[in-house]
């Protein structure tokens, strides 16, 4: 095959004038920024931080309203504790959204592994180590099936997990016959599945297994979505799935792994529920998952996917927890803390807007 | 041609519904050459492609890469063979980075532990060659690698885009519009590269619809038609106002184009 042309030599009458161009090529950023758009590029390239802002300032605010008796290693770690069970749900829920779906279903699917994790203890005389291992695998299985049907039968997973969250909340009554366990029972006869309730205390600072489970689940799940293909492709799915899938990302297995994983999660949360609340109760965590999507929206979690970080939905989970608890130091009506969190949720929302209008 | 092509397709069907986007297709491209396709809109030019680069499984026909039958059932099964591909919409992940999305589904991990057991990525060496891929294509305007794809300008996305396949497409290298978006700088410097991945022997699949641009760097020129391949033209033996008669049905086909 011979080359007619020659590389470089523009053929078309209207590009020899080119020759005479200018070579200067286009720059960037080359104009001063006011302050304004520089702040808003910092809070582009880094989206906890916005969240961060607002966890800080609040904890000033209430504590110099409060004093000591908020600040106080005691006030501070019962946050923690307080929520530690939104925030392991939140981080599957987290996977979900960036993904650009939602799970309406996470709180049910806790629910029932807690509850299959003290059946299959207390009903079959399984070893309490294995009834774990099976509350474990009904959360993968629950997240698995929503995976199989937002993936395979492509329906909405806004409909896919309302759907599922009847069908798995009404499994987890019929099958618990609405009945408790004893937290003594658990005590006695099984304490492992109160593991997440054991502490670590230093002076007045009470750190519960539960809230240590929280963190490192955040820091590893920061890690793989920030440091692996996994993660990336987490981002690349959620941001545009068809861009995802023409450059090499199987698009439907990434869905079922992230919702398989995500209902894993949840029922590492079930477990943790147990330790938190003692017994194994069928009506606990009902508001989890409404909870859990208030901590990524507050975190900065965009609900269109591929954008946030899943450490803004701790801080998310954090400012929800440090308004509970401050407004009830402060004796407040507790719909004032409702009100409150309902406009740091609008906020949230229209600050994502103003950060995604970014350019350069 | 005596050569064996590279790749080629024979019959191939594709009904999207009641529509038939593609009849019974014919598609032949020669080791070292840079074809380019063109056709009318709606001719299925577009399915032409997404077929050979596995973005669509036809439902009849046969494929041929080197001469062995392959059925591409994802791009990803395409790009392992060697076949990459520039789309239209460019296929980039606006919320990553030019790095992450140049290695998407192809990442290079850490050497040792930190990659076989954490799955850690090797960002330093993705950045290095996504580096240096850009500034072969005189692209190195973009100031940070790490840059969301989103930030970029129509024209330096394509270059991202352009550069991904440049850089790994091993076999074929397919290109849907690449001058679509780009300035008339930018667009010479996309077919210098064009020309310039040719002599390194890589064959080029060109959809355009710039005819200029067609006849200046093509070798032949494959017209589409109802879903068909019509006729494969030599651009030094015809006119732009030829293939464009072909193209839209008016005027018959050269006979001797058909059989070829």
């Amino acid at each position: 095959m011979g080359d007619p042309h020659g590389a470089a030599q523009p053929s078309q009458e209207f590009e020899k004038v080119l020759v005479d161009s200018s070579k200067e090529v286009a720059s960037f950023d080359a104009h001063e920024k006011t302050p304004v758009q520089r702040f808003q590029h910092f809070l582009h390239s880094n989206p906890a931080a916005v969240p961060l802002i607002v966890l800080v300032l609040s904890l000033l605010l209430f504590g110099m309203v409060l004093g000591g008796k908020f600040f106080s290693a005691f006030s501070l770690t019962l946050i923690l504790q307080q929520v530690a069970i939104v925030g392991i749900v939140g981080a599957a829920q987290t996977l979900v959204i960036l993904t650009a779906g939602i799970d309406l279903s996470v709180g049910a699917i806790m629910v029932l592994s807690s509850v299959v994790m003290g059946q299959f203890t207390f009903r079959y005389g399984l070893p309490p180590q294995l009834a774990v291992l099976c509350g474990l695998g009904v959360g993968a299985l629950c997240g698995y099936i929503n995976g199989f049907l937002v993936a395979r039968v492509k329906l909405p997973p806004f409909i896919v997990t309302l759907g599922m969250w009847q069908i798995i909340l009404a499994s987890n009554f019929l099958y618990s016959a609405n009945e408790t366990i004893r937290g003594q029972d658990i005590a006695n006869n099984a304490p492992i599945l109160q593991f997440f309730g054991n502490n670590i205390r230093f002076g007045s600072a009470v750190f519960t297994y539960g809230v240590i489970a929280m963190v490192l689940l955040v820091l590893v799940l920061w890690y793989v979505l920030n440091h692996t293909a996994w993660g990336r492709h987490v981002y690349a799915v959620g941001d545009d799935p068809d861009a995802a899938e023409l450059s090499g990302v199987n698009v439907k297995r990434m869905l079922i792994s992230v919702y398989t994983i995500s209902g894993l999660i949840c029922a590492l949360a079930g477990w943790a529920l147990i330790g938190r609340i003692g017994s194994v109760s069928p009506t606990a965590g009902q508001f989890a998952n409404i909870e859990s999507i208030t901590a990524v929206v507050i975190g900065g979690i965009s609900l269109f996917g591929g954008r946030g970080s899943i450490l803004g939905m701790l801080f998310g989970a954090l400012i929800v927890g440090v308004f509970s608890l401050g407004l009830r130091l402060l004796g407040t009506d507790p719909q004032w803390t409702y009100l409150l969190i309902g406009l740091l949720i609008i906020s949230a929302v229209a600050i994502d807007q103003w950060i995604r209008k970014v350019a350069g | 041609m005596a050569q064996e092509p590279l790749l080629s397709a024979r019959g191939i069907v594709k009904r999207y519904g009641r529509v038939t986007a593609l009849d019974h297709a014919d598609f032949d491209l020669y080791p070292g050459e840079i074809l380019a396709v063109i056709g009318d809109n709606g001719a299925g030019k577009s399915s032409m492609i997404k077929a050979i680069s596995g973005a669509l499984v036809p439902d009849e026909g046969e494929i041929r890469l080197e001469g062995k039958p392959v059925h591409f059932r994802s791009p990803m099964e395409a790009r392992d063979a060697g076949i990459e591909t520039v789309y239209q919409n460019l296929a980039l992940s606006p919320a990553l980075s030019i790095a992450d999305n140049m290695f998407l589904g192809r990442e290079i991990r850490k050497p040792g532990v930190m990659g076989k057991v954490f799955r850690a990525l090797d960002r330093a060496a993705m950045e290095k060659t996504a580096r240096a891929k850009l500034s072969e294509l005189g692209l190195m305007t973009i100031q940070n690698i790490n840059q969301a794809v989103e930030t970029l300008s129509g024209g330096q996305r394509q270059g991202v885009a352009v550069a991904r396949a440049a850089a790994f497409g091993s076999k074929v290298i397919i290109l849907d519009e690449p001058t679509a978006a780009l300035g008339v700088k930018e667009s010479r410097r996309v077919l210098e590269l064009i020309l310039d991945v040719r002599s390194r022997g890589i064959p080029i699949v060109l959809i355009s619809h710039n005819m200029p641009h067609v006849f200046e760097v093509a070798d032949r020129i494959h017209i589409h038609r109802l879903g068909k391949r019509l006729c494969v033209i030599d651009p030094k033996e015809y006119t732009m106002s030829d293939a464009v008669a072909f193209m839209t049905g008016a005027k018959e086909a050269p006979r001797e184009a058909i059989a070829a």
